[in-house]
């Protein structure tokens, strides 16, 4: 049935059916699969811009424009978030947090890459493996247990909620970003540029610091950009983590604001300013990446791939 | 491989003996593997302590028993020791006649598959567009592709209360078009459903385009030169060969859905759309139900494990290929 019907359709177009070709370009340029493509981004990106200008409407309204105005970034002198404390501290708690987290996981996972890279056998592979499977586990599961160990496990239980026990949540959270990508640039260096280092009479110490890491700068870099932005979109680990509002940074307060039914605007400017932070890490990711990698083959698009991590 | 054997014997042959190395000499890995182990005990350690330990500990409070007096679960720490009352409490609760975990389990299956499919179907051709046809814009459309990636979660689910309010501009929409007013965020399936779709499908379409954009246009160019029509070029070689990516895709996209507790919470906040990740967030600060929260998200656990380990072994797999 359908043999025939495609004998015939393909067979259709008369003596012009020996070339198809000549009727319809090949390589004609998809409309449908281009408008698809606009409306799924304009779906995708419309509702931030329109987040974002409520952010500075005049009004109460998070579903009316009321006209334009910065009170409830500064203007407003109890809700704004210059005034609030609370959404003030969220900013600098998102702040700290990422610093701190960055701070130690990138040299951590940077270590435990070049460590496990060389190291060869059955142990480091299955320490390897680890390390991904943190990667994949879902966080609410991962949250969950640190919550336990930090609220309930003799040793552990001193940490207690709060802002340390954020940071080690979130560095064990995080620390397979730098972990998996510069295991990943390490097998694409090869091993020629040790080896030679090492012919050249440089001790291990030398080579990882001469050779080594200059070379793996750019992934050691672009995991840092990965794991800063990673911190200040987290949620669930930071959640379950902070004991107070004062540990809360901005993606809990915007939750448990929303959740707790009293939005407004002032929100969507914390939202705003989060929105910026994001952007400025990401440009200074684009921007840096691309000045470390300057003389190589890399274009803007590998670029944005990987200060995406998805590489 | 095996066409690849016979020249290899000289190459592992005994080598040259090793002239006595030098101080600091490169030597092979053997002689200065201590050093690399040092490089890399940090990270294991701290993968020990705050990754293995702490679903031991989840293990040993569900295992464990309940202070009676405070409510507070006690772990247990020796597996001698453990008692299986939180389990069977949970089993109860899954498959019991007065069940509330088990209608629970079916509604975020039936959730996180229909926005899983929901996701491919609307990522899928997108990723296929900017991969195979963008040409020169291709820049221009990773970037808006990749955008979500750097807007936090939240101001995402934000956003979309926002649009969703009784007077918001959806219904305003909706109303012009004359279809009334709904109360989208009153609880309904449908609204959770494309709140997932909107949260996770910024991952999955990166992963496709990544998957796409690795295929060779000269396969695609052989299939067109061997006569396939357009259509039956992506039936028989682009898709198949988008297998892979697809089906790690949508592993990144279900995983994280699956421990999700926040979207519903915020879209929709009715105990009728809760999720397995409500639950178990739920009874995390309930004092008499933090073991059966242990419990239930080991159960969790387990259940992943499978799609979790196939995953790495694909990622590794393709990371090694493209290498």
């Amino acid at each position: 049935m359908t043999g025939t019907l495609l004998k015939a359709k393909t067979s259709g177009p008369g003596t012009a059916g020996t070339r198809p070709r000549l009727f319809r370009n090949p390589w004609r340029h998809p409309w449908f699969l281009e408008g698809f493509t606009w409306l799924y981004l304009v779906w995708s990106l419309a509702p931030i811009v329109v987040a974002v200008l409520f952010s500075f409407n005049n009004g109460k309204s998070q579903s009316a424009f009321q006209g334009l105005s910065v009170r409830w970034y500064w203007g407003d002198k109890v809700n704004s978030i210059w005034y609030n404390p609370q959404l003030h501290s969220a900013i600098f708690q998102t702040l700290k947090l990422s610093a701190l987290t960055t701070l130690i996981a990138v040299p951590v996972g940077v270590a435990f890459a070049l460590g496990i890279n060389k190291w060869r056998g059955k142990i480091p592979g299955g320490f390897n493996f680890l390390m991904i499977l943190s990667f994949v586990v879902p966080e609410l599961i991962f949250g969950v247990a640190l919550y336990f160990i930090f609220t309930q496990m003799p040793g552990l239980r001193g940490v207690g909620l709060g802002t340390l026990a954020e940071v080690l949540g979130l560095v064990s959270w995080n620390l397979s970003w730098p972990a998996i990508i510069v295991q990943a640039r390490l097998v694409t260096i090869g091993k020629q540029y040790e080896e030679a280092s090492a012919d050249l009479g440089c001790t291990h110490m030398q080579t990882l610091r001469r050779v080594m890491l200059p070379l793996l700068m750019p992934a050691i870099f672009a995991s840092a950009i990965l794991v800063f932005s990673g911190v200040i979109d987290d949620f669930v680990v930071v959640d379950l983590l902070s004991s107070n509002g004062s540990t809360q940074p901005m993606s809990v307060i915007i939750y448990s604001t929303v959740h707790g039914g009293n939005n407004g605007p002032a929100l969507n400017a914390l939202a705003t300013v989060m929105l910026l932070m994001s952007f400025i890490v990401a440009l200074l990711g684009f921007a840096g990446y691309r000045l470390m990698t300057r003389g190589q083959r890399i274009d803007n698009r590998q670029t944005l791939t990987a200060i995406t991590g998805s590489d | 491989m095996t066409t690849q054997a016979p020249p290899q014997p000289p190459a592992t042959s005994p080598a040259p003996p090793p002239k006595p190395a030098p101080r600091g000499k490169y030597t092979g890995a053997e002689p200065n593997k201590l050093f690399w182990i040092l490089l890399a005990a940090p990270g294991i350690i701290w993968l020990v302590i705050l990754f293995v330990v702490p679903f031991y500990a989840v293990l040993a409070i569900g295992e464990g028993k309940l202070n009676t007096q405070t409510h507070a679960p006690v772990a247990v720490y020796n597996p001698f020791g453990w008692s299986s009352a939180n389990l069977s409490n949970v089993l109860h609760d899954i498959f019991g006649a007065q069940a509330f975990v088990g209608p629970t389990v079916l509604t975020t299956i039936w959730y996180v598959a229909a926005a899983s499919i929901l996701s491919l179907l609307i990522a899928y051709p997108a990723a296929y567009f900017v991969a195979r046809f963008a040409g020169r814009r291709k820049g221009l459309f990773l970037v808006l592709l990749v955008a979500p990636f750097w807007i936090s979660y939240m101001m995402r689910m934000l956003a979309w209360i926002d649009l969703l309010q009784t007077n918001g501009y959806v219904n305003k929409v909706w109303s012009f078009i004359g279809l009334g007013s709904p109360n989208w965020l009153g609880g309904h399936s449908y609204t959770v459903i494309l709140g997932l779709v909107y949260g996770y499908i910024p991952y999955l379409i990166l992963v496709l385009y990544a998957g796409l954009d690795r295929i060779d246009p000269s396969l695609l160019e052989a299939g067109r030169d061997l006569g396939l029509s357009r259509v039956s070029t992506f039936w028989r070689v682009t898709l198949p060969l988008s297998r892979q990516p697809i089906l790690t895709g949508m592993l990144i996209t279900v995983l994280p859905m699956l421990g999700d507790f926040y979207t519903n919470q915020l879209l929709s906040g009715a105990p009728a759309t809760a999720m397995i990740g409500n639950v178990i967030q739920g009874q995390l600060t309930t004092p008499f139900a933090a073991g059966q929260g242990a419990i239930l998200s080991l159960i969790v656990l387990l259940v992943l494990i499978g799609p979790m380990i196939y995953y790495v072994v694909a990622t590794n797999r393709t990371s090694q290929a493209a290498s």
